[in-house]
């Protein structure tokens, strides 16, 4: 029918031209050329600053210092960031496990959601790395568990939060189309809310990526391993080698973003359909 | 002809026993007939919404009963005898078109190739053939609303239950679901229950429209649409056609001077 035809148009007009190979190139060196400009000036600054005004290299050290200690030091510094990489991953694991684990668990009997979420979002506020100390006390201080169990529950406030929000803010009409499907409650959760949650899953986990990097390194400071970056970092700070420092603040930065990057692809992958992925060209 | 949905003595109150107490229906009785399309028409507030949640076991009324097949509406509901449409398309983000199509029959059991038998015998009842690996948010309010049709049917209710389906559109896609939808009525033989707010959508639809009055939500009348059948565009210009509005307005104009006058609640 021609109708049909009609209202197809636009939409089909919408998906069919797909961008060449070439100027797909082009878009991404236009995202990408900006921020490198930048990158690179910064560190040309960075380098004449510290060279007009003859800073001393324990206050701040030329970026061409850093990154010659950084390849000297890369056989301490890389073990040391996987050391503590995996603190912070085995912590983020386990948090994020329980914490969608309570959340399914409140999702089913509300009362434990009212019961909990006050305190879940008290929690969530304060400062966790100040357990820190008791920690290491608790597990030991080079037992990287007392690590991982502070990162733990770094993780778990906002991912129990935020999955407690996806599965329980449902269109109410969704929920009615499944009432009259006589839907079970274990297909309304698998096929309604889950689905429902993983955008919110997943901004979680993706501020919860970060916040795990930096509770392991400032857990850390309070003590562990010899291996660990955190103590490396303050070791050399205090010793007055701020290039080694650097270099481990170097792979300390890499590590959030690597451990972001990931989850930003899992994201990508596991909901292609969802608004944030829709427009590829930005974030 | 037989009879699918009865409804008698039917009333809904909300907040019952609380200050802000409304008597939204009061003593409904209708009966509606199997492959009957049945519109409920009348102002916002006049409870159309709610009695076809009622039918639907939605929500249950405070008096009466509503009987489907001489079951009752829960009973019906779990005998999935309802396909619902709402005003929103609420396909679901996460879903392509045909596995939102899908989705009745897996929770229904079916099997993999009965489901995608199905889907596309229902996506080409509503000519979405090629749009089935579409998401809904590609496509436009319109082709989202057919969507939800070919979803409702899809598991071959008994009954189509739709509220407002075609509110949120433009007037000239909103007049080509219209003849969307009879054609599919045609095809299917469903007995449907329309909510609408437009005269001319009910009348052009319907072979009975249930004019309601509000405050309390009561039944004003009903009125028999003996306009010729087939619908199609030509039904529009069709002298009998404009007879049937002028009855329903003025229908709708008895019921609220009735309530006008009526004794203070």
């Amino acid at each position: 029918m021609s109708q049909v035809a009609d209202l197809a148009a636009p939409i089909e007009q919408e998906l069919l031209p797909q961008p060449g190979a070439a100027s797909r190139w082009r878009d991404r060196l236009r995202r990408f050329l900006p921020p490198a400009i930048v990158f690179v000036l910064a560190l040309v600054l960075w380098e004449a600053v510290v060279n007009i005004f003859h800073i001393e290299g324990f206050l701040l050290p030329k970026p061409s210092v850093i990154a010659a200690t950084f390849i000297a030091e890369s056989s301490v510094v890389f073990p040391a960031g996987l050391f503590t990489m995996r603190e912070a991953v085995g912590g983020f694991v386990l948090g994020s496990l329980l914490g969608i684990a309570i959340a399914l668990a409140t999702a089913r009997w509300a009362a434990v959601a009212e019961g909990m979420m006050p305190f879940a979002i008290a929690v969530n506020s304060t400062p966790i790395v100040a357990l820190a100390p008791i920690m290491n006390q608790w597990f030991g201080i080079t037992n990287p568990l007392a690590k991982m169990s502070i990162v733990a529950v770094i993780v778990f406030f906002p991912v129990m939060i935020n999955t407690v929000k996806g599965l329980t803010q449902v269109d109410a009409a969704a929920l009615e189309l499944m009432r009259s499907y006589a839907a079970t409650d274990l297909a309304v959760l698998l096929r309604v809310r889950i689905p429902n949650s993983l955008p919110y899953l997943f901004s979680a986990l993706k501020v919860s990526s970060t916040l795990s990097v930096i509770g392991a390194i400032v857990s850390e400071y309070f003590g562990g391993s010899r291996e660990a970056l955190g103590v490396y970092i303050s070791q050399q700070a205090a010793l007055f080698h701020f290039g080694e420092a650097w270099s481990a603040i170097i792979i300390a930065c890499l590590m959030g973003i690597a451990f972001y990057a990931i989850l930003l692809t899992l994201e990508r992958l596991i909901m292609p359909w969802h608004v944030s992925i829709r427009a590829t060209d930005e974030e | 002809m037989n009879t699918v949905i009865s409804v008698s003595g039917v009333s809904k109150v909300f907040n019952q026993g609380r200050d802000n107490r409304v008597s939204a229906l009061e003593s409904i009785n209708l009966e509606i007939d199997s492959g009957e399309f049945v519109s409920l028409l009348g102002p916002s507030g006049c409870g159309k919404s709610t009695l076809l949640r009622l039918i639907g076991d939605l929500t249950s009324p405070s008096t009466g009963a509503v009987l489907v097949n001489g079951k009752s509406a829960a009973q019906a509901r779990r005998g999935r005898e309802y396909g619902m449409v709402f005003q929103q398309a609420t396909l679901y983000d996460w879903r392509t078109v045909s596995r939102n199509v899908q989705l009745p029959l897996e929770i229904m059991g079916h099997s993999r190739e009965q489901r995608e038998a199905r889907t596309q015998e229902m996506l080409k009842l509503v000519q979405l053939e090629s749009f089935g690996r579409h998401y809904p948010w590609q496509l436009s309010g319109g082709m989202q609303q057919r969507v939800a049709i070919a979803r409702a049917l899809a598991f071959q209710p008994s009954i189509l239950l739709m509220d407002e389906p075609f509110g949120a559109l433009d007037e000239m896609t909103r007049e080509r679901m219209q003849m969307e939808l009879l054609r599919i009525w045609e095809q299917t033989k469903n007995t449907v229950v329309f909510v609408t707010h437009s005269i001319p959508e009910a009348v052009f639809l319907s072979s009975r429209v249930v004019v309601m009055s509000a405050r309390p939500g009561r039944i004003a009348g009903i009125i028999n649409i003996d306009v010729p059948q087939p619908r199609n565009f030509e039904t529009r210009e069709h002298p009998r056609f404009f007879e049937k509005i002028t009855e329903v307005r003025e229908c709708l104009r008895q019921g609220e001077t009735n309530t006008h006058k009526g004794p203070p609640s």
